[in-house]
């Protein structure tokens, strides 16, 4: 893909994304995309972006060379360690930038929603640290499976709303947090914590999430001496996946692979696969893939990992899946488990359940590579909050 | 008479008598699709002058705790949006009066466009309202709705500047939709602040009827409004009572919906 300059004006990604909000949120989108215009192209923004990445957040995150994976898969695998980051996971780039952005516009209040709650753990973080109000919206069930979660953003000072309609996951906490912006729309920032949701929220998150991808160009250049052959990472809404794909999407020779959560298997239909099993719709102000039934009910989504279990995804990811620059595979539940024992064991890093998706994946697809690949796997967040629910998994073995 | 025509002569109708236009919202399906069918009946018996079918949706984001709950006792009971056809076209056999869909976009979508509006425009559906359609996004339903004789109805809110109603005041047809507050649907104890001046600034930068709804149910709050607006939404109210009185709501939401008509009186 030559020259990629998605989206255009309206934000679209070729059919996807757009705008599809209740009319009161229109006025709110349109005053978010013009102070995101002007702080895009502020080199004092940037800057303050920069400091808080790097002094905060502690940036640049390594680009591991995995030497015993290496060996053992016959190719050189590189981990991004994202995991590294401050509140352990990449979702705190994203909410450093959008925070900033919310105090620019004199927000007082900020909400956002959360599945396995990295995202609302990273909000509550550069909530407490920019003084800013800030309450959560969690779907009940994900509040028990990541009971860890909830507890630190207690203690970050945050409301943690237990979200009780529908399928009382994700998606729910989303409808509910764009419930109460649409009533609190004067005072409040709705901070959305992935490439998903109505424009400039895709672009928005991806520009502050490339910041990974960015790093890792370099890195991988200084290491191997040229970019890499391919690039993984797990795909939810696919906030860590776009940060990592988007500087290299012009280079075609380097794959790009997402990896969704297979759940209990595709044909079982309790799954996360919103792109190998979803058909366009539209769900939460955008027109991306979307697990639905045949009179476009929103179908559940079911995965091991909290942060995995969306029914729909990012219309940019859309967009890359159908020009054929991504590819889609996906690894179950079962199989993102040994991922998790696999990379401990191996080098000693106990990664997200989310992640190890995309760990699972390499170790699955390792032969389809040619011998000495080199492969980035972005290594989105860090197991410490899965270590109670996966010990009361293997107890019921 | 069909269609968008039928929905201006019921405007032109209200306007004639000195009132304002009741429309009344129901949730499709809930209790079940027989009940909605009578409850439609005694709705427009009472008085209704046009009625809104919501089609149930599992993530109604617009909406507040009474209409989500029976969207999802609505799906919980099997409803799918295939049945709408059918059960227009009975209540078209008994009553003349304006029937429109109210949907989010994707079970709209999910039928395929073409199909959908044209067999729905068949069994004589009259227009469509569609929360989470924006401005940017609506060109070519417009174009299809229009094509089929439909009324697409769009949504003013609040935050709207007035360049804004401008726009949507002529893309709209049928009528303008006024959501009178920030916030989702749902009773509210009194009329919101602010909410006079701004329905007397939409119907001054509106050719077409002005409807007001969202968080509307009392007769005194639908007689303030009746003093401005060409119609009134009432929704929320009636699908409490259907909760409530199961068997029983149609009489119920009847004397209810009698009670609104005369506060709709200028």
């Amino acid at each position: 893909m030559k020259q990629y300059r998605w989206p255009d004006e309206k934000g679209h990604f070729g059919p996807y994304g757009g705008k599809f909000v209740p009319e009161t949120l229109m006025a709110p989108l349109t005053e978010l995309e013009e102070a995101y215009r002007q702080v895009a192209k502020s080199a004092i923004f940037k800057k303050e972006f920069h400091y808080y990445l790097q002094e905060y957040a502690g940036r640049p995150t390594p680009l591991y060379f995995a030497q015993r994976l290496s060996q053992e898969l016959r190719l050189r695998v590189y981990l991004k360690r994202e995991d590294l980051c401050h509140t352990g996971a990449h979702k705190i780039n994203n909410t450093v930038g959008q925070a900033l952005l919310a105090q620019k516009m004199r927000k007082k209040r900020i909400i956002a929603e959360t599945g396995a709650g990295q995202h609302g753990v990273a909000t509550a973080t550069v909530a407490a640290l920019f003084g800013i109000r800030c309450e959560i919206y969690m779907g009940e069930e994900d509040i028990h499976r990541q009971a860890l979660n909830v507890f630190r953003m207690k203690l970050l000072g945050a409301k943690v709303h237990s979200v009780q309609s529908g399928t009382r996951t994700l998606k729910d906490a989303m409808n509910e947090a764009i419930r109460d912006w649409v009533t609190n729309v004067d005072t409040t920032y709705y901070l959305i914590g992935s490439v998903a949701g109505p424009h400039p929220y895709p672009m928005m998150v991806r520009d502050f999430q490339s910041v990974i991808g960015k790093e890792v160009r370099k890195q991988i250049v200084k290491k191997e001496g040229k970019l890499p052959d391919a690039l993984m990472a797990c795909v939810g809404g696919g906030s860590n996946a776009m940060g990592l794909f988007y500087p290299f999407i012009e280079d075609k020779q380097v794959r790009m692979i997402g990896v969704e959560a297979g759940g209990l298997g595709l044909h079982s239909g309790k799954h996360g696969a919103s792109l190998e099993r979803g058909r366009p719709g539209i769900l939460h102000g955008t027109r991306s893939y979307v697990l639905q039934d045949s009179s476009g009910q929103i179908h559940p989504a079911h995965s091991i990992s909290a942060g995995l279990d969306y029914p729909g995804v990012g219309p940019e990811l859309s967009f890359l899946k159908d020009e054929g620059r991504m590819e889609v595979d996906n690894v179950t539940d079962s199989e993102a488990l040994e991922g998790l024992h696999y990379l401990a064991e191996m080098e000693g890093i106990i990664p997200a359940l989310e992640t190890a998706h995309a760990v699972a994946y390499l170790k699955k697809r390792a032969r389809q590579f040619k011998e000495e690949s080199v492969v980035v796997v972005n290594l989105s967040g860090r197991g410490d909050k899965d270590v109670q629910s996966v010990a009361a998994l293997e107890e019921k073995k | 008479m069909k269609g968008l025509q039928r929905i201006d002569l019921a405007f032109t109708a209200t306007k004639n008598r000195n009132e304002a236009a009741l429309i009344a919202f129901l949730t499709a399906g809930h209790p079940d699709l027989a009940m909605t069918e009578r409850l439609v009946l005694s709705l427009s018996e009472a008085g209704a002058d046009l009625i809104e079918l919501g089609i149930p949706f599992s993530d109604p984001l617009a909406d507040g705790p009474v209409i989500q709950r029976s969207s999802q006792l609505a799906l919980e009971k099997g409803f799918s949006i295939d049945s709408i056809p059918e059960l227009v076209y009975r209540l078209r056999r008994k009553i003349v009066t304006p029937l429109l869909l109210m949907s989010y976009c994707n079970p709209i979508l999910s039928q395929g466009l073409d199909r959908f509006l044209k067999t729905i425009a068949e069994v004589e559906v009259d227009g469509l309202i569609i929360p989470d359609l924006t401005l940017e996004e609506s060109a070519t339903l417009h174009k299809k709705c229009a094509e089929n004789g439909l009324a697409l109805v769009m949504l003013v809110a609040p935050t709207s500047p007035p360049e804004r109603i401008e726009a949507l005041a002529k893309a709209t047809t049928g009528f303008l939709y006024t959501v009178s507050l920030k916030g989702v649907t749902g009773s509210r104890q009194t009329l919101p602040a602010g909410v006079i001046p701004f329905l007397r600034q939409v119907k001054k930068l509106s050719p077409q009827p002005v409807a007001i709804g969202f968080g509307l149910s009392k007769p005194e709050q639908v007689s303030e409004v009746s003093q401005i607006a060409d119609g009134v939404v009432v929704g929320s109210a009636f699908v409490k009572l259907v909760d409530r009185y199961g068997r029983l709501s149609p009489m119920i939401v009847s004397t209810l919906a009698k009670r609104l008509k005369k506060a709709t009186r200028r």
